[in-house]
């Protein structure tokens, strides 16, 4: 995975509370069987008018958003459905970071596993930002990842808080599977002391193919 | 020792390595996959060369994109029939035992875990799938996960954890006629918003809970997830285990009793610490109708839609306006008044016996009004379909005009035909009424499925506890 340690770049704003991951996107996309091509479609049903033109009233489409890699968003940002299709929508499209003053914990979660800093600020700090993103035509920030702090180019700074082991993921790229290998004999230990709770009865009455097998 | 939650008492059962200031992590016994959110999991798994460590504790099935008609047909949607096979491919080849879309075990899965007696006290649960907080209605901790952690399972059987803050959900008193366990859980989303529960694993109880049916507990379980929380849990009790008695997974004889009191166990102490606590009272709670673009977006059906300029806050102003837009509502129009085109009883959150009895019992001998387009009963599985068809149930809904089809996620989600057209208005069973969510434009209202039925037959919203309520458990 794609470390992430510090970022600098253009901020887009998605001012609504509450975007759900079905947003992001939508169930006639879920039929993939890759992780790629889902930033094509991101927020498919707000970006896009029939035809797959685009929007321009969505807030994406606007010319002076073009390129955004921070996207400004507002509480519970990527609630609903634990779809990792929308994270890697996200970071597809071009967004390395997202900022808002909560986040939704499957998406939170997702996000880690993508390269993605979901950065929590609070909502007076949000508020302020996304005054500054509407009225500076190409306003950016940096994230500085190491120092936990966003800052612009006038003397803005904002620290923001992230689980030391969280941080840890994002600084170094590292994924879940290759830690959890590392404890291959704690696993090992576990299932021979467990086995009672996992226990399963293995029944005859039940079918799991149809006749045609 | 200290008083422990069942949470907590789950979480530290489950502890496979820990060291302070990291994530945990922690064994999981049963993993649930289906087509949509696994195939990169097992892509994912392939290009590094992985095994699937216990395929016995893995269990697949098809219902995502299901057709909910007649299945011997030929599957025209491609790339539902890709997913289709590439599940059955990686099951074959990793040795999972999967019910696909004929077996007559098939069905939703946070449905057929429970009902299969897959699920069981206890357990620790994930499945690629935000709903899977459902399994917690039987003292499980089970959670959706996305497909990285689908691979993390499929790999090693565990999952990289970090503890969760615990919220006491206490539903006391008694439930009115006509409120049922889909009432109960909007009223509690309605009152702590839908990230009140964020980071929090939930725990319910009190009388109304203890009163719930296994059924109507999976009901309120499963919409954990939409107040925020990953997991509701209901620690386990007679009502449980007379459940679980005879399930094909379940042990039986002496090892179902020795299990029964190994599950006695799964409960909250006297004196455990909670880090959030939320009351209800269930006389107060009146049957629920969502008006807006989440599940937090309701109120009682003798209510009227809100006005945006009810909100004090004004993100909360602005989320009102466009939910009204966006469902093509008019501040105060009373409830009752809000026609309706299509009904959908169906979803992992209302398909059931319960649910369709209940459904079944308010609809007999009346029939579905000439203004609604369609009425859809989709039961959660082939077992329960088949069990309704055994009471004539199927037979009740025909001939009052529903559509009695197979076994499926179907019109909760819309990804297979079962699709509810732009600007039309459902009554739905299902759990989520965000944009889009059962078709691009749709407008969707969650209620309670006798809701959905009376609903069906009034062509309109109506209390159900006004509406013939003889015929309202």
């Amino acid at each position: 995975m794609q470390p992430f340690v510090k970022h600098t770049g253009l901020v887009a704003p998605m001012d609504r509370v509450n975007v759900d991951t079905d947003q992001m996107v939508p169930k006639q996309f879920l039929k993939a069987l890759t992780r790629e091509g889902f930033g094509r479609i991101l927020f498919y049903d707000w970006r896009y008018l029939p035809g797959e033109k685009p929007n321009p009233d969505f807030v994406l489409n606007f010319p002076r958003y073009k390129g955004a890699s921070i996207l400004l968003a507002r509480t519970n940002f990527g609630c609903g459905s634990s779809r990792e299709h929308a994270p890697w929508g996200v970071k597809d499209y071009g967004f390395r970071a997202l900022i808002a003053p909560s986040f939704a914990d499957i998406f939170y979660n997702n996000c880690f596993k993508n390269g993605i800093l979901p950065a929590i600020l609070t909502e007076a700090e949000v508020d302020e930002l996304f005054k500054r993103t509407e009225k500076e035509e190409g306003y950016s920030l940096s994230i500085d990842l190491p120092n936990q702090t966003i800052s612009d180019n006038h003397g803005l700074v904002y620290k923001f808080e992230i689980a030391p082991a969280r941080k840890e993921v994002l600084l170094k790229g590292l994924d879940d599977i290759g830690q959890s290998m590392q404890h291959a004999s704690a696993i090992d230990a576990y299932e021979k002391t467990h086995a009672a709770t996992a226990t399963m009865y293995e029944p005859v009455d039940v079918k799991y193919y149809s006749n045609s097998r | 020792m200290p008083p422990k939650t069942l949470y907590e008492k789950i979480w530290d059962d489950h502890l496979v390595y820990e060291e302070p200031g990291k994530p945990a992590l922690i064994y999981i016994d049963r993993h649930l996959i289906h087509e949509g959110t696994s195939p990169q999991a097992f892509a994912g798994l392939k290009a590094e060369g992985r095994k699937v460590r216990r395929p016995d504790l893995t269990f697949a099935v098809m219902d995502h994109s299901v057709s909910t008609t007649d299945r011997t047909l030929p599957i025209l949607d491609q790339d539902a029939k890709q997913q289709f096979d590439a599940l059955e491919r990686n099951c074959r080849e990793s040795g999972v035992r999967l019910f696909d879309m004929n077996s007559k075990n098939q069905g939703i899965v946070h449905i057929i875990g429970p009902e299969l007696g897959i699920t069981q006290p206890g357990q620790t649960i994930v499945c690629g799938d935000s709903h899977t907080s459902t399994h917690g209605a039987f003292g499980t901790l089970a959670f959706g996960i996305g497909t990285s952690e689908v691979e993390n399972v499929l790999a090693t059987q565990c999952l990289v954890q970090a503890r969760s803050k615990t919220l006491h959900i206490v539903v006391n008193g008694k439930r009115p006629r006509g409120v049922t366990a889909k009432d109960i859980i909007l009223a509690i989303i309605g009152k702590i918003g839908i990230g009140g529960g964020t980071g929090h694993v939930a725990e319910y109880g009190g009388e109304a809970i203890r009163a719930l049916s296994m059924d109507g507990r999976m009901t309120v379980c499963n919409m954990t997830i939409e107040g925020g929380a990953r997991a509701g849990m209901v620690a386990p009790d007679e009502t449980t285990f007379a459940y679980m008695e005879g399930r094909p997974f379940v042990p039986r004889g002496k090892a179902f009793q020795e299990a029964v009191e190994r599950w006695k166990l799964l409960k909250s102490d006297d004196g455990a610490k909670f880090d959030m606590t939320v009351e209800l009272q269930a006389e107060q709670i009146a049957p629920q109708v969502t008006w807006g673009t989440n599940p937090g977006m309701v109120t009682s059906v003798n209510s009227r839609v809100p006005d945006p300029h009810d909100y004090r806050d004004l993100n909360d102003q602005k989320a009102t306006e466009s939910a009204l837009k966006y469902m093509g509502l008019k501040p105060g129009t009373p409830i009752v008044d809000i026609p309706v085109d299509r009904v959908f009883i169906g979803s992992c959150t209302n398909s059931r016996l319960d649910d369709l009895r209940a459904a079944a019992h308010l609809v007999a001998g009346k029939h579905v009004a000439r203004s609604i387009k369609q009425a859809l009963i989709v039961p959660g599985s082939r077992g329960i379909k088949a069990q309704a068809e055994k009471e004539g149930l199927d037979k009740i809904f025909t001939q009052a005009g529903f559509e009695w089809r197979d076994a499926g996620c179907s019109m909760c989600i819309g990804m297979n035909a079962d699709v509810l057209p732009p600007h039309e208005r459902s009554a739905s069973t299902s759990n989520r009424n965000f944009e889009g969510r059962q078709g691009k434009d749709s407008r969707t209202h969650l209620v309670s499925p006798v809701m959905a039925a009376a609903a069906a037959i009034a062509g309109h919203f109506v209390d159900v506890r006004e509406f013939d309520v003889a015929h309202v458990e």
